[in-house]
């Protein structure tokens, strides 16, 4: 398998919630290993589409592939099972049970040709969630909550991840941790899919760049050329 | 002093039983958000299995005995494996009152296939072999048998906490009871979680049934007494909870324990039996840890569900011309029914009108106010009761009862309401469902005031109206005259207010309306319909029994309303007219009508998962996604 062949691939993908059509038509693709990054405003669909690809919002038109598999239709525990690991933009931390519990429920068989996850290598990836693994998860605070989340979907030895806007909420030292997070990741051989609004952290990470509007894909291209685009930037993404 | 430790000690061991129950029906709704009303069901159901298997193992001495309990207990774990499979996998996306529905389907089932099997003699059961003697505590005998189930109770408690605690699978189903679509995204086939939990919440039952045989006769109302038992329980110790049910079954079963235990005593000159207090008391205390921690002693407030359908309901328009038109038609032909139909037909005719309104009066909750009420029965049962009482104990003339029968329906459905309308959803229907358990228990006691179960005889209408064509006139007009009533309050401000409440009780609350009162003037105002109801319908009978206002009566009304559509305002009246004439056709050819209304339920629930306006939208509008 070449180095850039698609892991994740949506074609012709519409999605709705209740009569509301969010997605329209989209399509892109993440390929084997590299960062990509969806970038858009609130509103624009980006969660939607994450939403969409792990099943927890129906797929109503399009085939979305993963690792060469169809798998919209599929229930989210399938998706999620066969290697595609999400991190919801809400967090969504079981409150009641400890961090170690809630790095336990995330847990899969090891997987062939991707990274394996164990606890201690995960407390090496984020060395604060290792001193507090009896706390209850509520009890942890906004940053802990998303290193925790993404280190629960990790313990599902997954092959690709997708994370929704990571550094949302979080203070600027932070997002630095998290940004080396996701570059270590991607030098473990993953591939990631995140969602993001701050331009400035995703040219940071990313290999790879779409933008969406109003639930259509505008652009798609490197991040290079992203940074050399001003009019799409100033026409989708300044505020 | 001794009579004392041994009530206390006969507290604990009944204790042990209803925690079994109490903690299954936690369990299952904790994961599957499915208040199960079958878990009574499978309570009895593991007496009769377990007085079957232990007469049939017995021979082989005490491990026969003690192997056919674990054997009875697993069977009914076993079936409930199968329910969830078969029936609860394929509603778990339904709107809640149809998740209820289908476990009152199954109550009803299951009591007619218990019928069916062990016919309707109590039976008794062996003694427990090996612990069929008594021990002496302080100069008292006390059964052996009580002292182990005792034991059982916090042993059960024990190896739930180690369950759920030191295994994966107890995690997981801890992080399901949380937030179980986040579980599912994590990769974990949450069809296996829920049958596994279904089937451990359903052994409890059962266990806990197999071990009442050497103690209690196999009786057919068990199945009731345990579920509003069981609710009470779990209201008191807060939903989701294990020690929570726990603590507030040894409450519960103390509590029973000492009523039981005083019985009659002098107090003023009046002789108070406590032992038939045993479910009132429930009640006071239930009332008493509602209004301190309205959550229960151990619970937490109920968190808004993540992937609860969200049920959107199109805004009533008021009635076209041509409705309008059609329903003087109706009412003119109705009118003029004594001169055409049979005296049967105005015999069933006043039976319809009076579930109309029932049917109608119970919409009005569910409908505009959205508060499912599993116990509506209570207050038809206490209109009827009311007139009854006031025709026969305090001699008011016929005319003044049927005026003043709803005022004491709309007195019971205020004093419920209060404890009601703080609560919502599921803890609301369990409340009613409590509530109206009571009010049976009460009449169906209390021989000296109502009769207890033969009821009463002798209410009839007064001369001018004893006439069936006359009496048939007066329901018609009264029972109109209710069903304008309600629809023209559902079109003024106050049920604008109640509508906007249903929908969105934070945007009512942040715009001045105080939406308990409203609420408790509604259900006060629909229990007044009802009992106008209840009381037409005692008169038109002659007499009035427990029957009344007994559960199965508030199912009818449910799946009269569902008969006819919960959108609709003219649904009920339709329901009621075709539920009480299918039942009039049926059931004078079959014994088992009960449990071919539970079948009819399920198809229904089954057949249309999203309610039945639901799939006409899904089948003929565009594909509505139900998150």
């Amino acid at each position: 398998m070449t180095a850039d062949a698609p892991i994740l691939e949506l074609s012709g993908v519409h999605a709705y919630y209740g009569r509301a059509h969010i997605l329209s038509d989209v399509s892109f693709t993440v390929r084997r290993g590299e960062v990509a990054v969806l970038l858009g405003r609130n509103g624009a669909g980006k969660t939607t589409t994450l939403k969409t690809i792990i099943g927890l919002v129906p797929a109503v038109k399009g085939e979305i592939k993963f690792s060469g598999q169809r798998i919209d239709g599929l229930p989210p525990y399938r998706i999620a099972a066969s290697g595609l690991g999400y991190v919801p933009e809400d967090r969504r931390i079981f409150t009641d049970l400890t961090v170690a519990e809630n790095l336990d429920v995330g847990r899969q068989p090891p997987r062939e040709g991707v990274p394996s996850w164990t606890l201690e290598k995960l407390f090496a990836l984020f060395p604060n969630l290792a001193e507090m693994r009896n706390r209850p998860g509520g009890r942890t605070s906004g940053g802990e909550q998303q290193m925790l989340t993404i280190a629960r979907t990790l313990m599902g030895n997954p092959s690709c991840i997708l994370l929704d806007e990571p550094s949302e909420g979080l203070a600027p030292v932070i997002v630095d941790q998290m940004a080396v997070a996701i570059k270590e990741l991607k030098a473990e051989g993953l591939s990631v899919l995140l969602s993001e609004q701050n331009l400035h952290f995703a040219t940071a990470v990313a290999d790879r760049a779409y933008i969406i509007e109003k639930g259509h894909i505008r652009f798609g291209g490197t991040i290079a050329e992203l940074s050399a685009n001003e009019e799409v930037r100033n026409a989708y993404l300044a505020v | 002093m001794a009579s004392i430790l041994v009530q206390f000690l006969n507290g604990l061991a009944a204790a042990s039983t209803l925690f079994l129950i109490a903690t299954g029906l936690s369990l299952i709704f904790g994961v599957t958000r499915i208040v199960n009303f079958a878990h009574g069901s499978l309570y009895m159901l593991g007496i009769y299995v377990a007085y079957s298997a232990v007469n049939a193992f017995q021979p082989a001495g005490p491990l026969g005995f003690w192997g056919g309990m674990l054997v009875a207990a697993l069977a009914v774990g076993a079936l409930g494996a199968l329910i969830e499979i078969l029936i609860l996998r394929r509603i778990y996306q339904a709107p809640e009152l149809f998740q209820l529905l289908a476990t009152f389907a199954l109550v009803l089932i299951i009591k007619d296939f218990a019928l069916w099997v062990w016919g309707a003699e109590d039976l008794l059961g062996p003694r427990a072999v090996g612990l069929d003697g008594a021990v002496s505590i302080a100069g008292r005998r006390f059964p052996e048998y009580d002292l182990f189930l005792i034991a059982v109770g916090p042993l059960v408690l024990g190896l739930l906490w180690l369950l759920l605690h030191r295994t994966r699978w107890g995690t997981l189903v801890r992080a399901a009871t949380q937030d179980r679509e986040m579980v599912g995204a994590l990769g974990v086939n949450q069809k296996l979680l829920f049958t596994s939990v279904f089937a451990l919440g359903a052994f409890l039952a059962g266990l806990g049934g197999a071990l009442e045989v050497p103690r209690e006769p196999a009786q057919l109302f068990l199945d009731l007494s345990a579920i509003s038992d069981a609710f009470v329980i779990v209201v008191v110790g807060g939903m989701g909870s294990i020690p929570g049910a726990f603590l507030a079954a040894l409450i519960i079963g103390e509590v029973k324990a000492f009523c039981i235990g005083i019985g009659n005593v002098e107090i003023l000159g009046v002789v108070v039996s406590f032992s038939k207090l045993t479910l009132v008391i429930e009640f006071v205390v239930m009332a008493v840890v509602l209004v301190v921690r309205p959550w229960g002693l151990l619970g937490r407030p109920q968190a808004i569900q993540r992937a609860a359908p969200s049920h959107i309901e199109p805004p009533l328009r008021p009635a076209s011309r041509g409705l309008v038109a059609g329903a003087v038609v109706l009412g003119v032909a109705l009118l003029a029914l004594p001169a055409y139909g049979t005296a049967y037909n105005v015999v069933l005719m006043i039976d319809i009108l009076v579930f109309a309104l029932f049917a109608a009066s119970l919409h009005f909750l569910m409908g505009p106010a959205g508060m499912v009420s599993f116990g509506h029965a209570a207050y038809f049962g206490l209109g009827a009761y009311g007139a009854g009482l006031l025709l026969l104990r305090a001699g008011f003339p016929m005319e003044a009862a049927l005026v003043a029968a709803p005022f004491v329906a709309a007195l019971g459905a205020a004093l419920f309401g209060w404890f009601c309308v703080r609560l919502s959803g599921v803890y609301l229907a369990m409340l009613t469902l409590a509530f109206a358990q009571i009010g049976w228990s009460i009449v169906f006691q209390w021989d000296s005031f109502t009769g207890g179960s033969n009821g009463m005889v002798g209410i009839w209408p007064a001369a001018w109206l004893s006439a069936k064509p006359t009496y048939y006139v007066l329901t018609l007009l009264l029972c109109a005259a209710g069903l304008l009533a309600m629809r023209r309050i559902v079109y003024a401000p106050f049920g604008y207010a109640l509508r906007a409440g249903r929908d969105s009780p934070l945007r009512c609350d942040a715009i001045g309306i105080d939406l308990q009162r409203i609420q408790w003037a509604a259900f006060t105002l629909a229990g007044a319909f009802a009992g106008l109801a209840g009381a037409i319908y005692a008169f038109s009978k002659g007499s009035v029994s427990p029957e009344v206002m007994a559960i199965s009566r508030s199912v009818d009304g449910l799946v009269m309303v569902l008969l006819g559509g919960v959108q609709t305002l003219s649904g009920p009246a339709v329901g009621a007219a075709a539920f009480t004439w299918l039942q009039d056709t049926i059931a004078r050819n079959t014994e088992y009508w009960q449990s071919l209304l539970g079948l009819t339920i399920l198809v229904i629930v089954l057949a249309f998962p999203r309610g039945i306006v639901g799939f006409l939208a899904w089948r003929f509008g565009r594909a509505e996604e139900i998150e």
